[in-house]
């Protein structure tokens, strides 16, 4: 079980990787095939499954003028490629405490004032590898909709390739990150059990019937273990 | 859409789906969970660490003699980077109360807490912050929160999950902070799935007797890694992150403590030094040696650095000749071999069903028990789906969770799953996945106590580097967790440390000695550890790179 080896019979096709043409095997990712051309990737690489967005990548094609984006471990080589990496972009994060900030506009109006700059034109959403509604969310946020905001910036990976199209300069992955943490911290609905049972663990509740467990021998334990009912799916 | 010459298998799959559905929604148990004695031939029949050339015994170290992993074995008879006679001890590039080696889940934990507790931290990690497993969890983390269930209920799963091996005080500092862990995380801000009641969406996990599986969409361990890498540049004061700058040797003093660490700038190509009162390692795992040529669910980065850095210095290793293959990586489409398909798919009451249709196992076994029958399936059963690159997989009956828990569930609920497999024109709510077990967790590590101190004095580890909480087993939603605990505890600790720690003259002895012990038990090798990144070039390209080890002009 080797990691992504090209068949030996894959087709070959023609890329471009920064301007530099090179033959790799069809049907490889751009990840896949900046290898097979003997890069050994630093930057540029990082879960290699879609969670870390560390391979931001943006490309074009030669029949078409637009610019594409995609993530080079996702991202299946099409003939005639033409891509550059951006595995960094500087972007703004400002600095704050979360027990000081409210969950509400102004938060937001004071930390990223650039987030109003938004001018609606959506190359956010379009350059997005998640298929987010980026541009939907920074809308939301500048109604004040931080749950909005939040729910539709929730399988953001932070690779940067809204902030690196956008206009208006915004940093839209870190503006959503606020917007998560505030949802969660403050606007989620709180529930009682996680409160007792901390309350429980505090007063030692669970530490005579642990420690039991500790020092019983491998087979009475064993015993009860197996012993143990299992709660329905 | 999948390939003609599987439309067959798959048309049996449909055939016998709805009398597995009717099974799954009458609440009775799918398939009868396997006894002691059941799991046990399993694992020995099939299971890829009883293999014969699996393990063999490691000639030099603490841990001399024993039989661990093959590959890992390797690993640490190896050089080391540098010649210490070559390095400069008498300039110190950085000094800091706290050095944590690691930018994951781990690593942040560990930082934020040592800072709590009056530290001054360093980050130093190999790639970027937050490049890690701690990333890529997608099903959840284990919290005994229900009024039904305990952290001792937790305990009694954990233990049986991992075969009784466990280091029980590990394990109570596991289940005992568990709702300590989920409250923090909240307070810092990671949403978590909730009932309307704003309790948490809990599941059942593989092993697990009750549901306790908290999760962040499919997303858990990027909800979480996200909030703490934010929460970590919110003080730059305190936390300074080192980037693409890995740990390649720990530093030591005259009198046998460790004092920090060198790392090597991978862009600059220079070796530096990072004095610290107190050393946390919180590397993660060894995904990337690719044991047994399995493929990996794990970060490119997964190379076991801190096994070696702690094993060089002196520290013990446990449990490392256990390895945790993944019930369910993917098989097709080739272009995402061996990627993780999260155990919650399995937890939402999707089956794992063979050629014929048939389920063949109960869904939610101990990881290593599940991963031991998918492959006899395969191999001994030939109950396999083959693809066309010659490669063997099972169904994991994916449509099944949305007739159990409605429409939409899979978007709602999985939506990286959905995304992943939509990528390549597969959708998971009409089409089963093909699944084969995949490289995913290094079960033991460095021997730590419940402070996460190591034999070494300074010497903390914490996290997937660790070994002894999971015993030879970890189960599902156990990994977030232990992170979390031990970086949290190991954060903690090192910051009281340091606050009593004299640090005496700088020396990298016991690099010398490490060499030493290499030759006296007549060991070549041209190995050189920690080996910080695989390399996937082709062996075609390698040949011709005639000059890469040329120093005084350009390679």
């Amino acid at each position: 079980m080797e990691e992504k080896t090209p068949s030996p019979k894959a087709k070959m096709i023609s890329l471009y990787i920064m301007g530099k043409r090179y033959e790799v095997p069809e049907g490889s990712t751009i990840m896949g095939a900046l290898e097979y051309a003997g890069y050994q990737l630093k930057r540029g690489c990082g879960c290699r499954e879609g969670f870390c967005g560390a391979c931001a990548t943006v490309y074009r094609t030669t029949d078409d003028y637009k610019i594409k984006t995609g993530l080079a471990c996702q991202t299946v080589v099409e003939p005639n490629m033409y891509l550059a990496q951006i595995p960094f972009f500087p972007a703004n994060k400002a600095l704050y405490d979360l027990d000081e900030l409210e969950p509400s506009i102004s938060t937001f109006q004071e930390i990223y004032p650039e987030t109003f700059r938004c001018v609606s034109c959506n190359t956010c959403t379009k350059a997005c590898p998640q298929d987010l509604e980026v541009m939907d969310y920074i809308q939301a946020l500048i109604r004040g909709d931080i749950a909005q905001a939040a729910d539709l910036s929730f399988d953001c990976i932070m690779c940067g390739l809204c902030a690196a199209r956008c206009p208006a300069e915004i940093v839209q992955y870190n503006v959503a990150v606020l917007a998560r943490r505030l949802y969660g911290k403050y606007l989620s609905k709180k529930g009682e059990y996680l409160e007792s049972r901390l309350k429980e663990i505090k007063e030692h509740k669970y530490d005579k019937e642990i420690e039991e467990f500790m020092h019983m021998d491998r087979e009475s334990f064993k015993k009860k273990y197996y012993a143990r009912d299992i709660e329905k799916m | 859409m999948y390939p003609e010459y599987m439309q067959e298998s798959l048309k049996l799959v449909e055939k016998t789906r709805p009398e597995r559905l009717k099974k799954s929604l009458s609440g009775e148990k799918v398939f009868t969970p396997m006894t002691d004695a059941e799991r046990g031939e399993v694992l020995t029949k099939f299971h890829p660490d009883y293999k014969a050339d699996a393990r063999r015994k490691i000639r030099i170290g603490p841990n001399r003699g024993e039989n661990i992993t093959l590959e890992v074995a390797d690993l640490l008879e190896s050089h080391s980077r540098i010649n210490p006679d070559d390095f400069d001890l008498s300039r110190v590039d950085y000094d800091t109360d706290v050095l944590v080696i690691g930018g994951g889940g781990g690593g942040a934990g560990a930082a934020l807490l040592a800072r709590e507790n009056g530290a001054k931290v360093i980050i130093a990690t190999k790639l970027r912050i937050g490049d890690a497993n701690s990333m890529m969890s997608q099903g959840g983390i284990q919290a005994s929160v229900n009024p039904n269930d305990s952290p001792a209920i937790h305990y009694l799963d954990a233990l049986g999950g991992g075969h009784f091996d466990n280091k029980p005080d590990l394990v109570r500092a596991l289940v005992m902070d568990a709702p300590l862990v989920i409250k923090w995380l909240e307070e810092l801000g990671v949403m978590f799935d909730k009932d309307s009641n704003g309790n948490m969406v809990t599941m059942l996990g593989g092993g697990c007797s009750r549901k306790r599986m908290h999760s962040a969409r499919d997303y858990t361990g990027a909800a979480i890694m996200r909030v703490l890498r934010d929460e970590v540049k919110n003080h730059p004061e305190d936390i300074q992150v080192i980037e693409f700058s890995p740990a390649i040797e720990l530093l030591m003093d005259e009198g046998g403590q460790v004092a920090g660490a060198i790392l090597y700038n991978l862009e600059t190509e220079e070796y530096i030094m990072v004095r610290a009162k107190s050393t946390i390692i919180a590397t993660g795992g060894f995904g990337r040696l690719h044991i047994k040529e399995f493929a990996t669910t794990n970060h490119y980065g997964a190379t076991a650095d801190g096994l070696v850095l702690g094993y060089r210095a002196g520290a013990n290793l446990l449990y490392m000749d256990s390895v945790q293959y993944h019930p369910t990586g993917a098989v097709y489409p080739e272009q995402i071999l061996g990627f993780l398909i999260t155990e919650k798919v399995r937890t939402m009451g999707a089956q794992p069903v063979n050629k014929f249709g048939e389920l063949f196992v109960f869904p939610l076994e101990p990881r290593d028990v599940e991963s031991s029958s998918f492959i006899r399936e395969c191999t001994e059963r030939g109950k396999g789906i083959i693809t066309h690159t010659g490669r063997v997989g099972i169904w994991l009956d994916s449509p099944l969770i949305e007739l159990i828990n409605g429409e939409g569930a899979i978007q709602k609920q999985l939506p990286a799953m959905y995304r992943q497999y939509n990528r390549f024109d597969i959708d998971i709510t009409k089409e089963p996945m093909l699944v084969f077990p995949t490289l995913h967790y290094q079960n033991g590590g460095l021997e730590i106590n419940d402070q996460c101190e190591t034999k070494i004095p300074n010497l903390y580890a914490a996290g997937e580097v660790s070994g002894g909480v999971h015993g030879r087993n970890r189960l599902m939603g156990n990994s977030v967790l232990d992170y979390n605990v031990f970086g949290r505890r190991a954060g903690i600790a090192a910051a009281l440390n340091a606050k009593e720690v004299k640090l005496g003259k700088l020396t990298l002895k016991h690099i010398k000695r490490y060499e030493r012990e290499l030759q006296e038990a007549d060991i070549h090798t041209d190995k050189i550890s920690p080996m910080l990144l695989p390399n996937y070039t082709t062996p075609e390209v390698r040949a011709r790179q005639l000059t890469a080890h040329y120093e005084g002009t350009l390679r």
